[in-house]
């Protein structure tokens, strides 16, 4: 098919009433990055669609698997773009019949869309018509409105469109569309598929990561610059901070009882966060905790965690289990590279026995023996600045 | 920033003739030996004149030199060889427990195929007790593999020994010895008369990556573990690396004589500098009058090897570690294991290994550098 067509269809940005343009066009932009690397790739915004033209047939399925990662497309299909002419059409749509009953399906019926209401059949008769002529030229094959093996699709738009694939994309809204957000990324399973729900739901992201050099190498950082290149391929651009916290832990160490190391060292890392956040514009932070998973993600510590910052906190884990957070990581990609086993800075200077009770009182007593603001401040001086974007060539 | 590279027994840097010889050989010379033209002849003759460099450097003949793609080939086809050629007079190998993996896991695969294997105890110092071998010997006993220098603590196998041992028991038992480590260090003319195959690499001695060779004895029959087109006498087919030969036999002109004695005294003064001054640090495997000349493993109690690692590397240091350690997993390093040494000691290992072109200012260095950061480490070492 010379003259193929991706047919993206988008869901919920219908009920964004006024603001949808905005939806639309940013959908727009989505999908016209994803496809960066399909030179010749042209996409139209049509009546409640998009359709991407210029992709040679080769390419098509590399192309839906890119598409396949841009939030807010609800599905995706390979149609055949025709003249609004109903011999045209039914040429079309008994090709399609004859290759998928070559695949084994026996049964059929025809779908019919007409926007286009100077069409001079309407949608029933378009869809009696093209079924007639079906069942008319392909022995074998039979009709089935309830239960059909196959669907095809006749849809009358600015064209005529023939298909009768349906992939299934991502769903969510398009990122960009609900502003900005920082996500803690350490390395593991959890913060990257926190990330992923995010910007599922229309959030840009930027990140930050904290290491403890020496105490962790190099490539737990290389680690988590791979995350966030598969994170990118979903998000788009994300500007990573690269934060040392070595100075941060050891003075923690040194002037803190043991049982509290962790908890102070996440409020170290919420606070950070929330500055850099600011800075970034960005309106929220990411975490990937989940209640009760280790000590510090008992609703006591995550109490006492949150009140070190005012910014809301965004933990779309919350509620999943280890199990699911999994099966999420290797849906999206993240779970090998996650898995690689280099010591990322939360297991460092670990108590024996963490608090899972902290009190917020004592946590604050023993931060008032440091000076909070110049570690701060001097973390976040050092920190190096990442960009990652996966449509741009390393 | 200096840069010293104490990370020898892992690999070294290649010498500028070595990669004037392989870009020559990639650029100009870059015939298959075995095409029948003139270009094909120039790339024999390259390859014939590096393995005769490799065979006289051991006082060995050409045929007895099979080029590898690494000492770990080399060493699979050492063993493997053997025990698939002689399987029929028995089924019994024999190993120490703290080889190379490529040995240890070659060994594990041949008893799941239902060979039966030996693997002998060192002691604190990572050497065998003879009598254990000799009590170890049966009927059926085929092949005997160690090495000559442990490459993580650098001790020295008694392998002349275990050679007499060999020979002088009842019946033909095979001798490998994997010579990585020792090879360019250790004299080798002696070992020859009792080993049957001795596996040598080109990257330990500043040859490059890719090549190595295997020593096969006359009369060792090794069955293949590649097949192909018949190269190496039909022991390791694939067109020869003409370009890694060649580079192979210019790091072996390289090899001074005095080379193992210039890197013991750096390894003395590393020794003593590093024991002078810092009260935590404790010699692991012989002691470094009896050792290997370049290989040196330390552990600074209190300070795990990795975080050591990595502060030595800020200084533009690079060793290595008896383990890796992981957040989840602990690989802890089988030979100091098998040294029986205790999980601190092992967690805190560090292997200082050394090649010709260090320095005595490098390992003045060295120690400044340790006498600074081992004690700062040391406030935050494990409550």
């Amino acid at each position: 098919m010379s003259n193929s067509v991706i047919l993206i269809k988008y869901g919920e940005i219908h009920l964004k009433g006024l603001n949808r343009p905005f939806f639309e066009n940013m959908l727009v932009k989505n999908v016209k990055r994803a496809l960066t690397d399909f030179g010749n790739a042209e996409v139209i915004k049509g009546e409640g669609r998009l359709y991407v033209k210029g992709i040679i047939p080769e390419q098509i399925k590399n192309a839906l698997d890119k598409l396949g990662k841009v939030f807010g497309i609800v599905s995706m299909s390979v149609a055949e773009e025709i003249d609004k002419d109903m011999e045209a059409i039914k040429a079309a749509a008994l090709k399609q019949a004859k290759e998928a009953y070559l695949e084994g399906k026996k049964t059929f019926k025809v779908e019919s869309r007409r926007s286009d209401k100077t069409f001079p059949y309407k949608s029933p008769d378009i869809s009696r018509e093209v079924g007639g002529y079906i069942l008319e030229n392909l022995q074998g094959i039979k009709v089935d409105v309830h239960f059909p093996d196959v669907t095809i699709n006749v849809e009358i738009r600015e064209k005529a469109y023939v298909y009768c694939d349906n992939v299934l994309g991502p769903g969510g809204m398009p990122v960009g569309t609900s502003g900005k957000a920082m996500l803690l990324i350490s390395g593991g399973i959890d913060s990257p598929v926190a990330g992923y729900m995010t910007a599922k739901r229309g959030v840009e992201l930027s990140a930050v990561h904290f290491f403890s050099y020496p105490y962790t190498s190099q490539r737990a950082k290389e680690k988590v610059e791979d995350l966030c290149r598969i994170l990118s391929e979903y998000v788009g651009r994300i500007k990573t901070y690269m934060v040392p916290f070595t100075e941060i832990q050891q003075t923690i160490y040194e002037n803190c009882p043991s049982d509290q190391l962790t908890i102070l060292n996440r409020r170290f890392m919420m606070r950070i966060a929330q500055r850099l956040a600011q800075k970034e514009r960005c309106k929220a932070l990411v975490t990937g905790e989940s209640i009760g998973q280790v000590a510090s993600q008992t609703l006591d510590s995550l109490s006492v965690t949150q009140a070190s910052v005012d910014m809301l906190v965004i933990r779309p884990l919350i509620a999943f289990d280890k199990i699911e957070i999994m099966d999420l990581a290797q849906k999206i990609g993240t779970y090998e590279t996650s898995i690689l086993p280099y010591e990322d800075c939360c297991t460092l200077f670990l108590p024996r026995h963490p608090v899972t009770k902290p009190k917020l009182e004592l946590i604050e007593r023993s931060e008032s023996k440091l000076d909070i603001k110049s570690l701060e401040q001097q973390a976040i001086d050092e920190a190096e600045m990442v960009i990652f974007d996966s449509t741009k060539r390393v | 920033m200096r840069e010293i590279y104490l990370d020898n027994s892992a690999t070294t840097c290649a010498l500028p003739e070595v990669v004037d010889v392989i870009r020559e050989c990639l650029t100009c010379k870059y015939g298959n030996p075995s095409s029948l033209h003139q270009k094909g002849l120039e790339a024999e003759k390259i390859l014939r004149y590096a393995r005769s460099t490799v065979a006289e450097s051991i006082c060995a003949k050409e045929k007895n030199i099979v080029f590898t793609a690494s000492g770990t080939e080399a060493n699979n086809l050492a063993i493997q060889g053997i025990a698939r050629a002689y399987v029929r007079a028995g089924k019994h190998l024999i190993t120490t427990s703290i080889e190379h993996p490529s040995v240890l896991n070659t060994f594990k695969a041949l008893e799941e195929e239902g060979f039966d294997a030996s693997y002998l105890n060192v002691n604190s110092e990572g050497v065998i007790d003879i009598e254990d071998l000799k009590a170890a010997i049966r009927k059926d006993t085929i092949l005997v593999s160690i090495m000559y220098v442990n490459n993580e603590v650098g001790s020295i196998l008694p392998v002349i020994n275990i050679g007499d041992i060999l020979k002088k028991s009842g019946h033909k038992i095979y001798f490998h010895v994997d010579a990585v480590q020792a090879y360019g260090k250790l004299p080798m003319a002696d070992l020859m008369e009792y080993a049957d195959l001795v596996t040598l690499s080109a990257h330990k001695i500043h040859g490059p990556k890719g090549i190595a060779a295997l020593y096969v004895s006359d009369g060792t029959r090794l069955k293949a573990i590649i097949h192909g087109g018949g190269q190496e006498r039909g022991l390791r087919s694939g067109t020869e690396n003409v370009p890694g030969a060649a580079g192979f036999a210019a790091a072996i002109k390289a090899i001074n004589e005095g080379d193992a004695l210039h890197l013991k005294d750096l390894k003395s003064m590393l020794a003593k500098g590093i024991t002078d001054a810092l009260p935590n640090a404790v010699i692991n495997g012989p002691i470094p009058e009896e050792g290997a000349p370049h290989i040196l493993n330390v552990s600074f109690k209190g300070i795990r090897g990795e975080v050591l690692l990595h502060a030595l590397e800020r200084e533009g240091i690079y060793v290595s570690t008896g383990s890796a350690c992981s957040s989840k997993r602990q690989k802890v390093s089988h030979v100091l294991k098998a040294m029986n040494l205790s999980n601190a000691l092992c967690e805190s290992a560090i292997r200082f290994s050394l090649s010709v072109f260090n320095d005595e200012e490098d390992i003045k260095y060295t120690v400044d550098v340790l006498k600074r950061i081992v004690p700062e480490l040391m406030r935050f070492s494990g409550r």
